[in-house]
């Protein structure tokens, strides 16, 4: 059996069911890391004294990575924009680039880890190191979890490509709207967290 | 699948690498600012209002909500309701708490 409207659009909702799922499920991923960030706030008014995150965070570092993710967002929208142009190349280009740039921004991730644990920072030390941990990983997972998809979207998943090219290109666009998602808390994230 | 001819796919894809110049020179901002060391109350404001931009540039045109379906803005007008109230609710508890 065929599983219906992958590609054209449901005649109630005007959209094809991955992308309402995708936004659906967007949607309780804000209320996931809504939650986290209204425990930083209420940890923050909360304390007598809360630290400035730049003077224990690496700016530097997270600037970087903030570049990184956003020049990401734009690789994975250039990707789609390829497959809807019939450029299979060109695709694989920018979602190759797109990985790529994950690699990279894990790495930079591990590195600042690797440098609080150095000092002796663990989420065990005080409200701050906790909230960041768990913010930050929390993010790091989801990072993860797109670049897993997106292996799969430039390997074995690219075969649809030949047998249902717009069925493909969807499940690409609906990939590149979890990224921006990604993309979007940490435009929330540095600031908040490394900047104040 | 959008049924957008290949002159306005190529149109979008410019305005893509615009708004990411415009989100790279967004970010050096936010930093930048960071330096100045204002007061607790202006940096936050000011922080925030720089990362609502962007947020709104990448919802707008990376996830296209710009020209998006009825449905989907239905979804995300729920969404913010309750994100509202997850932000403030808790903290209206706490203001009570002090008196």
């Amino acid at each position: 059996m065929q599983i219906p409207y992958t590609v054209e659009a449901r005649p109630d909702t005007g959209l094809y069911n991955a992308k309402l799922g995708v936004w659906l499920f967007l949607a309780s991923e804000v209320m996931l890391f809504g939650a986290l960030f209204s425990t930083l706030i209420l940890l923050r008014t909360g304390a007598a004294e809360w630290p400035h995150g730049y003077e224990i965070l690496n700016v530097p570092l997270a600037t970087l990575n903030t570049m990184v993710l956003i020049s990401s967002s734009v690789s994975v929208v250039l990707s789609w924009a390829s497959l809807r142009l019939g450029d299979f190349k060109k695709f694989r280009l920018w979602m190759g680039v797109t990985f790529a740039l994950g690699v990279g921004f894990m790495i930079i991730k591990t590195i600042e880890y690797a440098s609080k644990f150095e000092h002796h920072l663990y989420p065990s030390n005080d409200n701050f190191m906790a909230i960041y941990f768990t913010l930050t990983g929390l993010h790091g997972l989801h990072v993860l979890g797109g670049m897993i998809v997106m292996a799969y979207l430039i390997g074995p998943g690219s075969r649809m490509w030949k047998s249902q090219p717009d069925r493909f290109t969807n499940r690409v666009e609906v990939v590149g709207l979890y990224w921006h998602f990604v993309d979007l808390v940490w435009i929330f994230l540095f600031p908040t967290l490394y900047l104040l | 699948m959008s049924g957008h001819s290949a002159e306005e796919i190529k149109k979008e894809t410019r305005v893509y690498i615009l708004v990411f110049v415009a989100l790279a020179a967004l970010t050096l901002v936010t930093v930048g600012v960071s330096y100045l060391h204002l007061s607790m109350g202006a940096a936050i404001a000011l922080a925030l209002f720089i990362a609502a931009i962007k947020g709104s540039l990448v919802a707008a045109f990376f996830m296209h909500l710009i020209s998006e379906r009825k449905l989907i803005y239905a979804v995300l007008i729920l969404t913010a309701v309750f994100f509202v109230a997850l932000i403030f609710l808790p903290l209206g508890g706490y203001a009570d708490r002090l008196g």
